[in-house]
């Protein structure tokens, strides 16, 4: 397809490879996190990381929706479907995270635990608003979930819905920001769950940053000097921005670049963020898998819309769920760990039976590399 | 979750929809998220929303870069 096609060309990339390498100065090591499983899951299929230098190495971020909502999350969602006759409509990637006792979206579904839950994969939120309307006798939920690229889809859904007088339609909103997350990984301590990440510089969001700009990140640069640059999901955007940060780091700045110039402004879509403010508002706080409560970093319904707010609706109460204790998840996605530093991975923890969620989203740190790496390290 | 496709408007629909063509596969899609999109543009689609218009010409530009670098040859080591 083009546009995608030509960014993936092998030549290029190795060229781009080339140049890395030549630009990469021997005396010194390069870490840089990517954000975004999209980026992490390119990294890994198109084995990018094997063409760069040794002295540079690739940190993958927080950025997996799936991989960070709690097992909490999942149990409200659950709860909704199994013990409230609800219909649940969701993105096909939170069927299969672990949540309590061992159940999933998918076991519910398929009646584990007794009753089966009406619960159903939607491409778009405007698939779940048309179940609403199918079943006007039903409550219907969209277990809404996502950074900021899947944030807008839901404001027009609950608008559209409010419009329409469609009172049988709710969501039960899960979408987490981007930039609270960059801020939470950068000012972390070192805790006692282990050493703070190194990172030299950022990979920025790719479609995050269509919607968002990339204004945002630009404290990434000024508060904490590390450069960012924003890149594609193909792999020679990858490549290039490796090579824009090493430049970056080699001349001692710290900028907010724009490899994904073809899609991404300073300012982001400005309707589709006009949309976002109008049917939401800062949570307080949000837990994330990996990085506990993060202050300001989600989004809720405003009281405006509360008749579409799940929890508000169904008086949903959200409630803490350790992680399964062999999982380092929480590790992996706060940077410090990788998929091969945990014990089960690929042995008891397999993207058929997920243990924990970075296993079960193909931009999961660990089904990334199960599926495309995890026989490299065995050389 | 986040992955996005650049895909060209074809027809233009009531209610700010159209239809794009998805590697040969027709597709309706929403474009209330955007202002002034035209047939033969193409959009960065995400669930079923465009988010983006995908500027041709700094696609065209960045592609000129890589393709330069190539003709350039590998920097001396
Ligand atoms: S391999 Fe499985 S159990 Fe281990 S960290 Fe990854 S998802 Fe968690």
């Amino acid at each position: 397809m083009k546009y995608i096609d030509e960014f993936r060309d092998g030549d290029l990339a190795r060229n781009l490879a080339q140049n890395i390498v030549a630009a990469a100065e021997p005396g010194r090591t390069y870490s840089f996190m990517e954000f975004c499983g999209g980026h992490t899951h390119a990294i890994s299929r198109y084995g990018l990381v094997d063409l760069l230098p040794r002295n540079l190495r690739m940190v993958h971020g927080p950025g997996c929706p799936v991989c960070v909502l709690p097992i909490g999350r999942i149990d409200m969602a659950i709860d909704l479907a199994l013990t409230r006759g609800a219909i649940l409509c969701t993105y096909a990637d939170t069927l299969r995270v672990p949540a309590s006792g061992g159940m999933s979206l998918m076991k519910a579904r398929a009646g584990t635990g007794g009753s089966c839950a009406d619960v159903r994969m939607v491409y778009s939120t405007r698939d779940a608003l048309q179940v609403a309307r199918d079943h006007p006798r039903r409550e219907v939920v969209f277990f809404a979930i996502g950074f900021e690229t899947t944030t807008p889809p839901t404001a027009l859904a609950i608008q559209q819905a409010q419009s329409e007088g469609l009172s049988n339609f709710s969501v039960l909103c899960c979408h987490v920001l981007t930039p609270a997350a960059i801020r939470t990984i950068l000012q972390s301590p070192e805790t006692e769950q282990g050493p703070a990440v190194a990172i030299d510089g950022l990979i920025g969001p790719a479609h995050v940053s269509t919607v968002i700009g990339s204004r945002p990140y630009e404290f990434v640069a000024a508060e904490f000097h590390k450069p960012v640059v924003i890149a594609g999901f193909e792999p020679l955007d990858l490549m290039q921005a490796i090579l824009m940060l090493v430049r970056q780091v080699n001349a001692g700045r710290a900028e907010v670049e724009n490899e994904f110039s073809r899609a991404v402004s300073r300012e982001g879509n400005l309707k589709a963020q006009a949309r976002v403010a109008e049917v939401f508002e800062l949570r307080r706080e949000f837990e994330w898998r990996g990085l506990a409560l993060v202050p300001h970093s989600a989004l809720q319904i405003r009281a405006q819309y509360a008749a579409f707010d799940a929890e508000r609706r169904f008086q949903l109460e959200y409630r803490f769920v350790p992680d399964n204790k062999a999982c380092e998840c929480g590790a992996i996605l706060r940077g410090v760990k990788r998929p091969q530093d945990c014990a089960i991975f690929g042995s008891v923890c397999s993207p058929e039976n997920p243990v924990g969620s970075c296993m079960v989203s193909s931009e999961g740190a660990c089904a990334a590399h199960y599926g495309y790496g995890r026989y490299q390290d065995r050389h | 979750m986040c992955l996005a496709l650049p895909v060209q408007v074809t027809e233009l629909g009531a209610r700010d929809t159209a239809i794009v063509d998805l590697g040969g596969v027709r597709k309706e899609i929403s474009l209330a998220l955007l202002d002034e999109v035209r047939v033969g543009d193409y959009v960065i689609l995400h669930a079923g929303y465009a988010l983006s218009k995908l500027d041709q010409e700094e696609a065209e530009k960045t592609l000129a870069l890589f393709a330069q670098m190539q003709a350039a040859g590998p920097a001396a080591p």
